[in-house]
């Protein structure tokens, strides 16, 4: 029992665990910069922040989904969600409403969302996939509808600075996006970590009968859950506005699919109870670096994508293989 | 077809057991739980395969490699839990795995005629073929299974408590089913803890106790008084720590309880300082009884008091803050978070010490599930690692140490020594007499008659969903307790 050996090996497992999803970043970048082209360009100030800038959508919406994945949940509706609140915000702009209002209009729509979500969820135990699935369809619909089917453009106001790149030649200074995107990253983190809130998302997630035993009011938790995963996503829907300088209804198709595949290379579980904030980010890094790379080596965007296919096949099944290993 | 011997000789959970069946005959197996009739009766089908000994079929030696093996040689077995397929129809049901084909190709005029002659063969052509299994009562599901296991012409029949979970017209419906079954010469193996279904439908019966056979003989002239005392003849080993409990007032009262299904009537009345053992068999609706009073399944009618406060219909939460803390007998599907640390399972339900203002403070909680450890003796590496790590005794100590930390004043324990082993199952004995000690009440469920006996301060029986006169430990032995739980009320009291 007391073996140091067995001892030892479950450390290093567990360091192994927590470093993985740098060490999968540190060999994406490593590979790119094998070809002397990319390298010369790839390592400047400007190009990481471009990288960072293209992170932060995905990133702001993997930490609503990383909260949701660790309760055993999920939430496909995102990507609509986003077009619909980049509609919201540019059309409450448009009507002359103050950014800060506007700003405040955007999110609290997406967190109503996130509210019928998790009631819907919580209140007539249906399965997260198809509530958010069938969520995906009405909120993409109401962007449609708002908008008039056309792109609504944002007058110009404070909303656009936020992914700004500012400074096009330094790394300094960063856009307000990308600030805020870590602040929130460290927020959350703590939520999860430190936090008896967060604390419960990893019971539920681990078991949620063991829960309901233990007192937890899983019901509450779920609509508190997928609400706060919604605030967020209406932030990741104002950034989309941000970066557009407009309201696209038709924008962010299949955005869940790339933060769901994030928060699964960060080492999340669909079966809920294990994932990390930290990770969740860096698989949303891993994927903006392959895009920016494989952009930089002039590969056709059907690479890209047959790419990214097979790092999230390859992050999952090296996961599974170090669990089973770990098991003995 | 000659009778039918089998004897083994395998070691913990069969130790020496023989017995024979002649052709058409219905032969009982009686046998407390974890007695080794279901490790027997998967010996037999072929799903473990036994160490020594052997099974003779027609004066063969037989050897069953497999279920499919068992199957096809003539031995077909129906589960206590049914095994259907839900969403199928009763046609496929019937068939399922013995598909009448042609190269691949369903032949379903066929299929749907040798369905309909099974049902008919039972004297069931009412169960219409194109239902859904589950939309047809309990009953005729069971008749379902039946039938699927008679296609083919078993010469065996293993049935494993099949009236379980059936209604006394149901199951007198089945016992006209077996004895046309007998008429056809097949023999079949009866198992059941229910002694006058084994007075009515079998010949012949074997006792098995603690994987031995020990008693068999004619079911017409033999005493129940006799077989029960065959079934629970141990004896009581000097593992029960005991120190006299004084009892003080009472914390929880059970008023004619009704759940949903189960129980049908439970009363008790528990008393700081008292712990009150629960016998009973599998089934009978005990962990209903202590889900019910936790708030986890709906209460129809009668009232739970804790205190002098009555609180029928409550919730885990309510339930936890009143100090009431329950232990699940499913350990791995709800007791523990098996992925997670034994810190946050052992502070799970009370994370006020370990937390300031919401956030936990990782070095206390750490502090503070060590402390559980050593205090439980739990043999693990460290306060990080997770449940599934630990050997079942630990893990159950882990869920004990949970209702601990809580400081629960009402501990409702389910089958809180299955499955683990005698050293960990004595320092629980331990524990929960110094719990009770401190004034603390415990309820403990239990299928283990020696324990109940040797830490309960007072006994009930639940019998078919009814849980009344409970009873000073000292008025009980096992025999009587044996003879309750199996409805037999006037072996019990005389």
């Amino acid at each position: 029992m007391s073996d140091p050996s067995r001892f030892n090996r479950r450390r290093v497992g567990r360091l192994l665990n927590a470093i993985g999803p740098v060490f999968g970043l540190a060999l994406v970048i490593g590979l790119f910069s094998l070809s002397p082209a990319v390298r010369a360009h790839f390592f400047t100030g400007v190009n990481c922040k471009i990288i960072l800038l293209q992170t932060v959508i995905v990133a702001i919406g993997a930490l609503g989904m990383t909260m949701i994945i660790i309760s055993g949940g999920i939430d496909l509706s995102v990507g609509s969600v986003v077009a619909l609140t980049s509609v919201v915000g540019a059309t409450s702009l448009v009507k002359g409403y103050a950014p800060v209002t506007a700003i405040a209009l955007t999110i609290a729509v997406a967190g109503g969302i996130g509210l019928i979500n998790g009631l819907i969820i919580a209140g007539f135990r249906m399965m997260p996939f198809i509530v958010t699935l069938g969520m995906m369809g009405v909120a993409r619909g109401t962007a449609k509808w708002l908008a008039d089917n056309q792109t609504v453009n944002a007058p110009k106001s404070c909303v656009n600075n936020l992914m700004d790149m500012l400074d096009p030649l330094h790394f300094f200074p960063l856009p307000l996006g990308i600030w805020i995107t870590m602040a929130l990253a460290v927020v959350m983190a703590v939520v999860m970590q430190r936090t008896i809130f967060g604390r419960y998302i990893f019971a539920i997630g681990s078991n949620e009968a063991t829960a309901r035993l233990c007192g937890i009011r899983v019901g509450p938790m779920k609509v508190a859950i997928y609400a706060l995963a919604g605030l967020l996503f209406g932030l990741a829907g104002l950034m989309q506005m941000s970066r557009l300088t407009q309201g696209d209804p038709t924008v962010a198709i299949g955005l869940e699919l790339d933060i769901i595949a994030a928060v699964v290379i960060g080492g999340a579980s669909l079966n809920g109870g294990t994932g990390s904030i930290s990770g969740s980010i860096i698989g949303a890094l891993i994927m903006a670096v392959l895009r920016s790379g494989s952009s930089q080596m002039n590969w056709p965007n059907f690479v890209q994508e047959i790419i990214i296919g097979i790092v999230i096949i390859l992050a999952v099944g090296l996961d599974k293989f170090r669990q089973r290993k770990a098991a003995f | 077809m000659v009778g039918v011997r089998k004897s083994f000789g395998a070691t913990h959970a069969l130790k020496n057991v023989s017995f024979e069946v002649g052709p058409g005959e219905v032969h009982a197996l009686i046998g407390e739980n974890g007695a080794g009739k279901s490790t027997l009766m998967k010996v037999l089908s072929g799903a473990y395969q036994a160490d020594t000994g052997q099974i003779e079929l027609d004066g063969e030696r037989f050897v069953p490699k497999d279920p499919l093996h068992a199957r096809r040689s003539g031995i077909a077995m129906i589960y206590q839990e049914l095994s259907l397929a839900p969403h199928l129809s009763v046609e496929e049901n019937v068939l399922l795995g013995e598909e009448p084909h042609r190269f691949g190709w369903l032949n379903r005029p066929r299929r749907r005629t040798v369905a309909r002659e099974a049902l008919a063969e039972l004297h069931h052509e009412n169960i219409s073929l194109d239902a859904p299994v589950s939309r047809l009562t309990i009953a005729e599901q069971q008749i379902v299974e039946i039938a699927r296991a008679l296609i083919g012409s078993p010469k065996v029949l293993i049935m494993d408590e099949p009236t379980s979970s059936l209604t006394q017209v149901d199951a007198e419906n089945l016992f006209t089913v077996i004895d046309r079954l007998r008429q056809r010469d097949v023999s079949i193996v009866y198992i059941s803890h229910f002694l006058e279904e084994c007075q009515r439908v079998a010949a012949r019966y074997t006792v098995l106790r603690d994987g031995e056979s020990v008693g068999a003989g004619g079911m017409a002239s033999a005493r129940l008084n006799d077989i029960i005392r065959l079934m629970v003849g141990r004896e009581i080993q000097d593992i029960y720590p005991r120190t006299s409990h004084a009892l003080g007032k009472p914390v929880l009262e059970l008023q004619a309880l009704r759940g949903v299904a189960k129980p049908r009537s439970a009363n008790l009345i528990l008393h700081e300082g008292e712990i009150l053992g629960i016998a009973g068999l599998i089934g009978t609706g005990r962990t209903e009884t202590l889900r019910a009073c936790f708030g986890l399944d709906r209460i129809k009618s009668g009232s739970v008091w804790v205190g002098s406060r009555e609180s029928t219909h409550s919730s885990p939460t309510r339930r936890l803050a009143e100090g009431i803390g329950l232990l699940s007998e499913n350990r791995k599907e709800e007791g523990l978070l098996l992925n997670r640390t034994l810190a946050d399972n052992l502070t799970l339900t009370r994370y006020g010490p370990v937390s300031k203002l919401g956030l936990v403070n990782r070095h206390r909680q750490r502090q503070c599930a060590q402390d559980w450890l050593a205090r439980l003796e739990v043999r693990a590496q460290s306060p990080e690692q997770a449940v599934s790590e630990l050997s079942g005794g630990n893990q159950q100590k882990i869920a004990v140490g949970r209702l601990l930390h809580h400081n629960a004043r009402i501990f409702l324990l389910d089958e809180p020594t299955r499955g683990i082993d005698v050293g960990s199952k004595v320092q629980i004995y331990k524990l929960l007499d110094e719990l009770a000690a401190q004034g603390k009440a415990v309820v403990f469920v239990s299928s283990y008659l020696p324990e109940l006996l040797g830490v309960c301060d007072t006994i009930g029986v639940m019998c078919r969903g009814v849980l009344s006169a409970v009873r000073p430990a000292r008025e009980w032995n096992e025999h009587t307790l044996m003879a309750a739980a199996i409805g037999q009320w006037q072996a019990a009291t005389s």
